[in-house]
Parts: structure tokens; sequence; C-alpha cells
């Protein structure tokens, strides 16, 4: 099993103003799981765009099975027997299974035409093979994220794929799916298949990986076996200083309730949700996706509209019908979709900041534009936001820097109460740390929280209380003193 | 030298093109830079330039409308109606603006609450405008208007009337869109609905105001469009919403929205504008000049979007730096 499947040596790779990649050294074991981490912009992306021959590197070379080869295309990568499992699955939602699984390889008969029995022959025998209960004519939008994940790597592995790169693969799946990914991981070992495995959740990392290698500024720092490094070695690698502690949890004086949640209900999503939150606390909601959590906060914001409950803001009842009435009462929610319902991306950070105070900087017919730079400035200057400009383009920036420019625009609107809807979903741990301590500062100051998270680790870090919910009740409450990853997974599970 | 060029046209974009095209167009003609002459072209782009105001508030929301000729036509024809009865301009003035609006509410009806794609509502409206427009003038022209004509070939001392009115609704339009929270609502709207939506921002009110902002352009077109033309024509101004359309993209207007200003918007009239007057002037064939005009607007947008992802190219790239530095 000590065999070198694939070796890249001395790979340089330089944008115009920047050396992405300066000498890399990596290598894959045949048969193996190798873990890649690194903080967002360390390079990861761009060295898995040199392998997928979406690149080209500027010096150095890629081995496989110690012959140099050179890739040019992502078809050629596919030729080698190298594939490559995106973050975001990008998929026709009206193609059937079958087609997908033969998408760019589509069996012909004479004259050209498909041959439509031997597809649905072969996609029939590799369903049964791989133990999946859905048929091959099944369109790709009635499946799950996760089934559409595993079908994927099944088409990697139909291709002859030897070296499968899989980014952030559970990034939108639940937790038994993610069992399910890695039984899949574990039969691709087994089969001789090396696996290049991306991802930010140490746990999983940990779990899966043979070998880890630490991408920084796009240097390797450190590659060896998994076993030899340990969860503060990775981290403090990763962002090149240590973290003392990941929570920067502190207390806060708790006031009285501001908002109490009675009977809320939306018929099939969620019944007879009661809750409350205080002043200066975190309340987390945990729970697996789709016990309706997210549809909650939604219909709490007036996303979304709610068949019957009451909702109370600092004991006084408000009837909320739309977004602006929410933020009116002083209430808002970070969407846990940036890209969806968060940022504006062709429009400039500061646009983006100021779009929830809009009333604030534009009044008496005339846009006060130096209070408003003044303003936005200030908050990026607390959020930490590094951005070149206030003019820039907010899709230039990174994830926790997006993420921070929401923050931005809700603390312009001086809520009291924030939702958070997986806050720090998709970015690095320098970002998460930065946003935790934000949340931190904020409930100091006598804002309430609720913070909802499929990570459990950053619940227990942050929360004062944590919600369980599960398909779509809430299953249970615990305190801070008696968190515990068991009993919220038996809440979640409904156990 | 390539560099430096692509560094230029990065900062001025249309504007260098604008300012290409005036400098080519007074060489190839000593025409070109007479006073009548400019004051000529700009009088004849008032409606095209109204139009295109209309068409850009609606793009940069992420929407369109396809039935401005149509309903320039009826307001147009409506308004002459008015006048020839009362013989009162303002009447005649506010029938067209209300009628362009009343149109336009059904067509904001349609795409904000009914949901139905711009396209297709404002197609519908193209047909049911028209065919008012032909029923009720029994498809026959208007003739002899009288003073209505002042609007659209009076003078006002060196000035055409329609320039003073389109000089007051450039700097209305530039005010809605720099100035008012509706404005910065429609960038929001077009660059990303959802996240406007979740920000608070009303925006089927928003879209209302945009359809009913267009129709009174497009009514106030009709009116100098009819009256340049000394007559009522219900069969006028086929194909105008294109002549707006045209405008707003070559002025920088994103089609996938969020994106445009009033200042690119003139810019691309005038492009189009200075283009076909110099044409005009030197004699060429009428037919070679709309092929050489297609050909220029599809150079001028590639022009100013090549430079836009440049420009981003670069954004990203000192974001990066900044990435490393820390």
């Amino acid at each position: 099993m000590d065999k070198i499947k694939m070796r890249l040596s001395k790979i340089e790779k330089s944008f115009p103003g920047v050396k992405a990649l300066d000498g890399i050294e990596f290598s894959v074991r045949e048969g193996t799981v190798h873990a890649l981490c690194g903080e967002n912009g360390a390079g990861k992306s761009t060295l898995m765009k040199i392998i997928m021959g979406l690149y080209k590197a500027d010096k150095g070379s890629i081995f496989l099975d110690e012959k140099e080869v050179d890739i040019k295309n992502p078809i050629q990568a596919r030729d080698l027997g190298i594939s490559m499992i995106a973050q975001e699955l990008s998929y026709v939602p009206e193609l059937s299974v079958e087609e997908n699984l033969f998408l760019g390889r589509l069996p012909l008969k004479a004259l050209g035409m498909i041959d439509w029995k031997k597809v649905r022959q072969e996609s029939k025998k590799f369903l049964e093979e791989e133990n999946l209960s859905y048929k091959p004519w099944q369109k790709l939008k009635t499946l799950t994220v996760s089934d559409i994940q595993i079908l994927e790597i099944i088409k990697a592995v139909t291709n002859n794929a030897k070296i499968i790169i899989m980014d952030e693969p559970t990034s939108s799946i639940t937790q038994s799916e993610v069992e399910n990914l890695f039984k899949k991981v574990e039969e691709l070992k087994k089969k001789g298949v090396s696996i290049i495995y991306i991802s930010h959740k140490m746990d999983e990392v940990f779990r899966i990986a043979d070998d880890i290698s630490i991408l920084r500024d796009g240097k390797v720092v450190a590659s060896k076996k998994a076993s030899e490094f340990d969860l503060e070695s990775v981290i403090s690698l990763m962002v090149g200083r240590k973290i003392e502690n990941a929570y920067p949890k502190e207390d806060a004086e708790l006031g009285d309730k501001v908002l109490e949640i009675d009977k809320l209900s939306k018929d099939k999503l969620f019944e007879d949700i009661d809750f409350y939150v205080k002043k200066g606390e975190i309340v987390g909601f945990a729970g697996l996706v789709g016990a309706g959590r997210t549809e909650v906060m939604r219909a709490i914001y007036g996303l979304d509209h709610k068949d019957s409950g009451s909702v109370k803001i600092k004991s006084k009842e408000v009837n909320i019908k739309n977004p602006a009435d929410s933020i009116k009462e002083g209430l808002i929610l970070l969407s846990e979709s940036r890209k969806d319902d968060g940022i504006v991306p062709v429009r400039s950070v500061m646009e983006n900041a100021s779009l929830a105070s809009l009333q604030k900087f534009i009044y008496s017919g005339f846009a006060h534009r130096k209070k408003e730079r003044n303003a936005v400035y200030e908050s990026f200057m607390k959020m930490n936001v590094k951005t070149p400009t206030l003019d820039t383009p907010i899709s230039s920036l990174s994830g926790g820097n997006q993420q921070k420019v929401l923050l931005s625009r809700w603390m312009l609107s001086e809520p009291d109460i924030l939702i958070l809807d997986e806050p720090t979903r998709g970015i690095d741990i320098g970002a998460k740390f930065e946003i935790y301590k934000l949340m931190t500062d904020m409930v100091k100051e006598g804002k309430a929280i609720i913070m909802v998270s499929s990570e459990l680790p950053e619940l227990i870090g942050m929360c004062d209380r944590i919600y369980v919910m599960n398909k779509g009740r809430i299953s249970g409450m615990l305190k801070r003193d008696e968190f515990s990853q068991e009993d919220i997974m038996r809440y979640a599970t409904g156990l | 030298m390539k560099d430096r060029v692509s560094h230029f046209l990065q900062k001025t974009g249309i504007f260098a093109v604008l300012a290409l095209i005036f400098l080519v167009c007074s060489f190839i003609s000593k025409d070109f830079l007479k006073y009548n002459n400019l004051i000529n072209v700009t009088r004849q782009l008032c409606v095209g330039i109204l139009i295109a105001y209309g068409e850009m508030l609606l793009i940069i929301s992420g929407f369109l409308d396809l039935s401005v000729g149509s309903v320039l036509a009826l307001s147009g024809v409506v308004s002459i109606m008015v006048f020839k009865s009362t013989g009162n301009i303002f009447a005649a003035l506010t029938t067209a603006l209300l009628i362009g609006i009343i149109c336009n509410i059904v067509n904001a009806f349609f795409v904000a609450q009914l949901k139905v794609p711009a396209f297709i509502a404002t197609l519908g409206m193209m047909q049911v405008a028209r065919g008012i427009a032909l029923y009720i003038t029994g498809g026959k022209n208007i003739l002899q208007l009288g003073n209505y004509v002042k609007v659209g070939q009076g003078m006002l001392g060196p000035v055409p009337v329609p320039v003073i009115i389109v000089v007051f609704v450039t700097v209305f339009v530039w005010w809605l869109l720099n100035h008012t929270r509706y404005g910065r609502s429609l960038y929001a709207i077009g660059g990303n609905r959802a996240a406007a939506e979740a920000s608070g921002i009303d925006s089927k009110r928003s879209i209302y105001l945009s359809y009913i902002i267009n129709g009174a352009m497009v009514g106030l077109a009709g009116v100098i469009f009819m009256a340049r033309n000394n007559a009522g024509l219900p069969n006028g101004a086929v194909g105008y919403e294109m002549t707006g359309l045209t405008a707003a993209i070559v002025g920088g207007t994103s089609f996938t929205g969020g994106i445009g200003s009033v200042s690119g918007t003139v810019a691309g009239a005038f492009i189009i504008g200075f283009l076909e007057n110099v044409m005009n002037l030197i004699g060429v064939n009428a037919y070679i000049q709309q092929i050489i005009e297609g050909l220029i607007i599809a150079l001028a947008v590639a022009v100013d979007i090549t430079v836009k992802l440049r420009k981003s190219g670069r954004v990203i790239i000192v974001k990066e730096n900044k990435v490393k530095s820390n």
C-alpha cells in the first residue's frame, strides 16, 4: 500500500502580482485518503485546478505511477483516471439518473443514434451493484444532495477513476449521509482508489485521512501520516499562529426575555414551536438538516408566512408580515445561504453593507454618501473586513469577508435580536474565530443571539442554551452545564 | 502600449468610445461640428433617450418592456384626440402620461403580482396597445395638429423644446437613481432579488414604480414623437423599444441586472446618434448604414465588457495579495 500513485514536484503558479503556489511537493499513496488542509486562499483550489488541467503550472511536473504526465484539460485528466467531486455540485435537475451517469459518453448505435437500451441496462446494473434504491429514469431534481453526490462518485468510478478529489464533500449533507459517504470512501480505498480530501472540518479529516498535508501561503508547510498530527498542531500550522481557545465564549449579563415564541406552526414544516431568548444570551438551535430550523427562523423573520402562533418582542406581541417589519422591531436574520439571499454580487461592499439601513443614509431626497461611507468604514474596522476599497464588488471578496460584510449590514441596522443561520458555513478557521469573537462582543453589548448551526462543536462552544429540533418539533433543550454531543444527537434523531 | 490603452479605457469606458466617435465624426464631415447639426442630432435623440431611461430603470432591476413602441403610439394618438377636442396642450400631455402609466401598471401587475416573465407580459401589451391605437383611429393617421407640434418642433431661444424636456427628465432620473432609496433598491433587486427582500426591501413596490416611471417616459415620448411628425400615427414607432434597449445596453446597462447609469445611457444614445448622423451627412447608403451601425454597436459593447472583465480580474488579484500579506 505504499506505492505512490501520484506525485507533484516543484509546482509553481503565479498570477499577476501574486505567487499562488510556490514549489509544491505533494504525493498521494495508492488506496489511501490524503487530506489537504489550509485556510481559504492558501492555494488548495489552485493546486486542484492544476491537477484537473484547468490551470497550467508555470513550473514543476506531475507524475502518475512515476511517469511524467502533461494534463492539458479536464477531459485528459479524466482519461488519466483523475476525477473531482466539486463542493457545489453542478448538475442539470431535469436530467435523469441514467442520462447523468452517461453524460458526455453516451453509447452510440449506427448513424450516431444513442443506444438508450444499453444506457438503461447498464445504469440499472450500476444502481443494483451500489445498492441504490432510485430508478434510472428518475430526474435528478427528485434526489437529495447526498444521493447526487454518491452518484457523482459512482460516475467517477465507472469512468475508471484512480484518483478522486473531493472538495468539501460534507458541506451540505446530513450526519447520517456523511456516514454513508465515509462508507463509500472505505470501499473505494479497498479498490485501490486514492482520494484527495479537502475539508475544513477537522473531526472528519482525522476520522478518514491516512495522510495529511497542510498548505499555507502557497507552500506545503507539513505533510505526514495523520497519526503523527493532532488537532492543535494542524490548526496552528494552517493559520500560522496559535489559537489558544477555539471558542472565545465569555459570560454576558443576562437580562429579560427579549424574544418569546409561542406555539408557532406551519403546515408540514414545523409545529408547536415554543422558545425564548434573553438579553445577553446566545441560544443555539441544533438538529439534522431538514429538521425545520431554518424554516422556523424564516417564518419568525417574516420571509415566509406562518400558519399560527405568536411572537413577542420585549413582552409586546408583534405582527411581523415581512422582513421590513422585523427590522423595525430590531430583529434580523443572517441567512444560511450567502449566495441565495445574502450578497448582491455585482454591487460594492459599501452598498451591500448599507442595504438594510438605507433610511439612515438616504433621506430628505438626498443620499448622504459621506455619512454612509463613514458608518460602513467604521463597521468594517470593527468587523475586521478585508477589502481593497469600499467600492469593490462584494463578489471578489473571500467567503469569510463576504460573511463579515453581511454581519456589518445587520449591525448597521442596530438590531437587538440577531438570528444567525449557519454563520460560519464554508469559511476558514481564522474567519470563524473572528465571527465567534464578534458574537461574544455583541451579547456583551446587550444583544441576544440565536445561532442555528449544524456543527455541534461550535454550538457547544458558544451557546448558553441549545434547543434541539427533530422533524419540525423542538425535541429537547439543554443548558450549558448539561451540554453533550451524545444527548444533542439523541434529541436530534428522536431516539 | 496595449496595456496603456486598456488602462485608459478602464477608467473611462464607454465615454472614451463616445469621445473617439465624436472625434472621428468631426474629421469625416466638416458639417458635423456645426451648431445646427449637433442640435439636430440631439433633437432627434430625444424620443430615444426618454425610452432608454425607462428601459434602463427596468433592466437595472432585472426586467424590460417590449410594449414601448405600441404604448407610445397609443398614448400619442389619444393625446392628439384630446387636444383636438379641447385645444388644451396640458390636458393632452396629461392624457399621454396617464395612458403610458396605465398600460405599464398592467405590465407591472402581470410581472410583479402574477409573476409572468416581463418578456412575455410586455409582449402581450405590445399587441394590445397597438390594437387599441389602430381601433380607435380606424387605422388612419390624424393630420393637422395645430399648436400641438410645438412640443416637438418648437424652440425656446436657440434650444428645441424637446431637448429642454429631456434635460429636466435626465436630472430627475439621475436624482432617482442616485439620491433615493428607490434607486438603490433597484440595483439591489436586479443584483439579487432574494437578498434585497431579505434586507427589508419591498421589491413589488419598486417594480410597480419602475413600470410607472417607464410609462410616464413612454407617454412623454409619444407626444414628442407625434408632434415631430406633425401627425398622429397609430402605426408609428414600431420597434422603438429596441432603440431604447440598444442605447441603454450600449451605455453599459447590464442585462443580467444590477448595473447601469444615466450618464452611460446618454453616452450610449449619442454614440448611436452621432454614427447615424455622420453617415447621413456623407451620404452612406441607408442599407449599408444599418450594417455598419449593427457592427459598431456590437463592437462598442464588446470593448466595454472586455474592459470590465479585466477590471474585475485585477480586483481579485488585489484581494489575493491582501490574503498573502496577512
